[in-house]
């Protein structure tokens, strides 16, 4: 029997999990925290359908009891060693596992939107992420520090994408639609708080998604402003000065705001950022894992018998990161009856 | 702190908390469809009055939107009531209503204050 091992406990490798063991295939999965399931714990609510994410996240729980899966929990990769034909991952605990066929579903990191000092987050309270605004809906209270209910809320898109200032060119594609998500959630929440949105560019992909836009103007009164923010400055009574150009109308715009939600973006993980340098695998020049190609050769490597599964690859939504997973089982699969 | 702070010339620059949106908001009380523009510009190109004349109905709607009302009435003249703009835009706006509501709202107004 092929050994298969799936590095990342997130969606990804859970969904390949489970297609590989549903076909009787025996997996060992590793997962480096001490909980599967990824960054999708951080999540209340998933666009476009504001579906719970933690009832997708419990879908998969059954798999933990079944007895052709090794989990390994707080255990991180090292390395893989390569040379032999069964590969062999070293974890950081030196314990060696020996695998036919790899699957890397490593995910994702935030953007550390400290690194956008301009915006002040870690500096000013009222800053925050679109990560910490996810665990507010999860404890059912949208706070500032100091207790106070937001009245003006500012949503800031692009933090961390598409500006070569921190090094990230790319555009993380989600974060648009999560802003009109949270928006809209925000506004739920606190009917009567204004809430803005200052973007770029509206990137609304998904089919249902210009539908949310929609229904956020016109049944939840949300404002867009078309202008990135230059600065966010904090004010004597603690509340953050958003500057802007409206670049609609060609004027310097400047609002105040009880908090601005920084829409941080997608990171290739610590995990392929590290593989850059120790190991042999092709990582591109966003840091994330590159397939042979972007169209039909999406899940492979160059490396026979290494697969790449989800956000790995670049930033995906759940539902893209569970159809990748399963192609890449079905990859998987084809590798085992091949062999 | 008044004293110290950089002069700033208002018609150059838009402090959102000191607008007056009331008009804007009389407006979409009126023609709720104005609420949600996305600023394409559709109404714009294919408005008759535009081609010649230096009227931007697009414009028109972002002024009201940032409260910069002073020269709303005057550029509303140019307006020919066509019904083109409400003809292509793509999100469905009322736009000739809204036009016609900002007209009456601004007469409204002027009336109240005789």
């Amino acid at each position: 029997m092929k050994k298969i091992a799936v590095i990342g406990g997130g969606v990804a490798g859970l969904e390949v999990s489970k297609q590989l063991l549903e076909a009787n295939i025996p997996v060992t999965l590793i997962e480096q925290s001490s909980k599967i399931g990824g960054n999708i714990k951080n999540y209340a609510y998933l666009f476009p359908d504001f579906y719970n994410a933690e009832e997708l996240l419990n879908s998969y729980h059954y798999l933990i009891t079944d007895p052709n899966l090794q989990l390994l929990l707080n255990t991180e990769v090292a390395k893989i060693d390569f040379s032999k034909k069964t590969y062999n991952i070293l974890t950081k605990d030196g314990i060696s596992v020996p695998a036919d066929a790899i699957v890397i579903a490593t995910g994702y990191n935030t953007f550390d939107a400290r690194l956008k000092e301009e915006f002040g987050y870690g500096i000013y309270e009222n800053v925050i992420t679109s990560v910490q605004l996810e665990q507010m809906f999860k404890n059912k209270e949208i706070k500032t520090p100091s207790g106070k209910i937001p009245e003006r809320i500012g949503f800031i898109h692009c933090v961390g994408s598409r500006d070569a200032k921190v090094g990230n060119t790319y555009c993380s594609r989600l974060c648009c639609v999560t802003a009109i998500k949270q928006a809209i959630e925000t506004k739920k929440f606190l009917p009567s708080a204004e809430i803005f949105c200052f973007y770029i560019d509206l990137r609304m992909y998904g089919l249902l998604f210009e539908d949310l836009y929609l229904s956020a103007q016109r049944d939840y009164n949300i404002q867009f402003v078309r202008g990135r923010l230059s600065e966010a400055s904090e004010m004597l009574d603690k509340r953050i000065l958003i500057k802007v150009e409206d670049t609609l109308i060609g004027k310097p715009l400047q609002m105040s705001a009880d908090m601005i939600v920084l829409m941080v973006g997608m990171e290739a993980s610590d995990f392929s950022k590290q593989f850059k340098y120790h190991n042999g695998l092709e990582v591109n020049e966003h840091g994330f894992f590159n397939p042979i190609n972007p169209h039909n050769l999406r899940n492979l490597t160059s490396k026979d018998g290494i697969f790449l599964a989800g956000t790995a690859i670049g930033p995906m939504s759940v539902g893209e990161t569970l159809d990748h997973a399963r192609g890449t089982a079905l990859s998987v699969l084809s590798f085992i009856n091949a062999n | 702190m008044g004293d110290l702070d950089f002069i700033k010339v208002k018609h150059l620059h838009i402090d959102y908390d000191i607008l007056d949106l009331d008009l804007l908001n009389k407006v979409l009380q009126e023609e709720t469809s104005f609420q949600w523009c996305i600023s394409c510009g559709c109404c714009t190109a294919s408005c008759s009055a535009g081609n010649h004349t230096t009227f931007n109905v697009r414009r028109i709607s972002l002024l009201l939107r940032r409260g910069e009302i002073e020269s709303l009435e005057k550029e509303l003249e140019k307006c020919m009531l066509c019904g083109k703009c409400t003809l292509v835009c793509p999100r469905d706006i009322q736009l000739r209503n809204v036009v016609m509501s900002i007209k009456k709202n601004i007469l409204k107004y002027k009336m109240s204050s005789l």
